[in-house]
């Protein structure tokens, strides 16, 4: 009988995940993808003000393959998308394990909302591959995937779940409170919900929206008040790039973070990427969602404490 | 001096001059967002519950509680009774100060009862308890996969799942701080 019984009984688990894995895989070849391999290990990740790369020497493994990636929209490559292991310090919870599994899928000629699309035809296809109809159970409610999926804006979350403005919670630095507490509970109830159009200053990669520059073209996928994916209209202007990294970068040290060199290929390369939009999507999570499951340290082999 | 790194479900803290207990913990993180650290905690006095949102940097003092050795000697109505070691002196304390530690209480188990203020206001159990199951159902036969698991009554009249393979009578050790089953005691 096997001495390890936690990871014995999560044998039907981690066959429902390969499954969805294959899944995945299936879609996006279906969908004219190439699949992609950028490296792990990196000199320079994207500096972000809430989020801390594991130094690996003097480089850094990834904390998702963002910056690759968009080098090789830059150089031609129209529609790509990868599946690898993304390394986040500190980052640990029931929905956090500081090494996860990305999904992540990059397309030109397109923007956020055509990601909407993606995502819907995506989710649908797993569940179906899962003997699920499109409808599915996840913490404890049932919840239909039948689209149009809800749409909601940022601003009209806070007016609807939060109890202020957007506005307000920002201006009184309670905006990160008030989504945790109040807002991300009541998303994808029902039926999954893309919240969009986030603040400007909470989206470092993304296109602020032409006929109103307060707002980013960005949005995160949930359901059953669990965060999936987030996704951006993806700025191609370097010099706005460069301008933001820097001051993430420097929000970063006046933290005591460690510094990041700035990823200057990428920032060289940028002004050629066309329009494009892409997304990162959490592999885990999605299996969480699909199998009901509590907690993501039932859908992955080993948790770093098993280790 | 605690530090949000060090929170989990069972750490005793002071907040406004009284101790409280984490009974619920977890770490999010709003889409690019700051971590926060959610936390459910228990006042030892009144038994108020409270939602509480750290950031990280925020410190905590631990909750200052005087323990003392003692032994589990009965339950008597919504009571438990335990006896000091040295002094044979014997403390009340009642089941919702207990929280999870009544899963674990069997005759003689020693504990630490926790006093503020010469009241006794909690009591922490071993990490790791042995006891014995009283109602599953059978081994299926044919089934030694182990990847399933069934529901077992053990004799504190604590539910939770075990592998398929245990059954009626056995001892197991149970981790008091999941309380999740650990392994089976051979002999």
């Amino acid at each position: 009988m096997a001495k390890n019984w936690p990871l014995a009984r999560r044998r039907s688990a981690l066959q429902a995940r390969a499954r969805i894995i294959q899944e995945i895989r299936r879609f996006f070849n279906g969908e004219g993808y190439l699949e992609v391999e950028t490296p792990l290990r990196i000199p320079a990740p994207a500096p972000e003000s809430h989020i801390d790369a594991v130094p690996s020497g003097a480089w850094f493994l990834h904390t998702s393959p963002e910056l690759c990636m968009k080098r090789m929209l830059a150089a031609g490559y129209g529609r790509i998308f990868q599946i690898c292991h993304c390394w986040r310090d500190g980052e640990r919870g029931s929905l956090h394990l500081p090494e996860f599994t990305m999904l992540e899928w990059y397309r030109i000629d397109a923007d956020y909302r055509d990601m909407m699309d993606d995502c819907e035809a995506l989710v649908r296809a797993v569940a179906h591959i899962m003997g699920f109809g499109n409808t599915i159970r996840c913490m404890d409610g049932e919840i239909s995937l039948n689209g149009p999926w809800e749409r909601l804006r940022v601003g009209e979350a806070f007016e609807r779940y939060g109890g202020m403005s957007m506005e307000e919670a920002l201006e009184r630095d309670l905006f990160d409170e008030i989504m945790v507490r109040d807002i991300e509970p009541q998303l994808g109830i029902g039926k999954p919900t893309f919240i969009c159009d986030y603040p400007a200053a909470r989206g470092a990669l993304a296109r602020l929206q032409e006929n109103n520059p307060v707002v980013a073209e960005r949005f995160e996928l949930y359901i059953g008040g669990l965060e999936l994916a987030n996704a951006f209209s993806e700025l191609t202007d370097a010099v706005e790039q460069k301008r933001r990294f820097l001051a993430e970068e420097e929000y970063r040290r006046s933290q005591g973070r460690p510094p990041y060199p700035l990823p200057g290929n990428f920032l060289d390369e940028l002004s050629n990427m066309p329009p494009s939009a892409g997304i990162a999507l959490g592999v885990d999570r999605l299996v969480m969602v699909l199998l009901n499951a509590e907690s993501i340290d039932e859908v992955v082999a080993f948790t770093p404490e098993e280790l | 001096m605690y530090t949000v790194a060090d929170l989990r479900k069972g750490l005793k803290v002071t907040l406004d001059g009284d101790p409280y207990i984490v009974i619920a913990f977890d770490f999010a993180k709003p889409g690019k967002g700051q971590a926060l650290y959610r936390t459910k905690l228990r006042n030892m006095i009144n038994g108020t519950i409270l939602d509480r949102t750290y950031r990280s940097g925020e410190t905590f003092d631990p909750a200052h509680l005087e323990e003392r050795k003692m032994q589990f000697l009965y339950k008597e109505d919504d009571h438990y009774c335990f006896m000091d070691n040295q002094t044979y002196e014997q403390t009340h304390v009642s089941e919702d100060a207990l929280g999870d530690a009544k899963n674990y209480l069997i005759d003689n188990l020693p504990v630490s009862v926790l006093l503020f203020k010469e009241k006794a206001i909690g009591v922490d159990v071993p990490n790791f308890v042995n006891l014995r199951v009283i109602k599953t159902d059978p081994w299926a036969k044919g089934d030694t996969s182990g990847s399933d698991s069934k529901p077992a009554t053990v004799e504190t009249g604590y539910v939770l799942r075990v592998p398929p393979f245990i059954e009626e009578g056995e001892l197991i050790t149970i981790d008091t701080r999941t309380g999740e089953y650990s392994t089976r005691v051979k002999g």
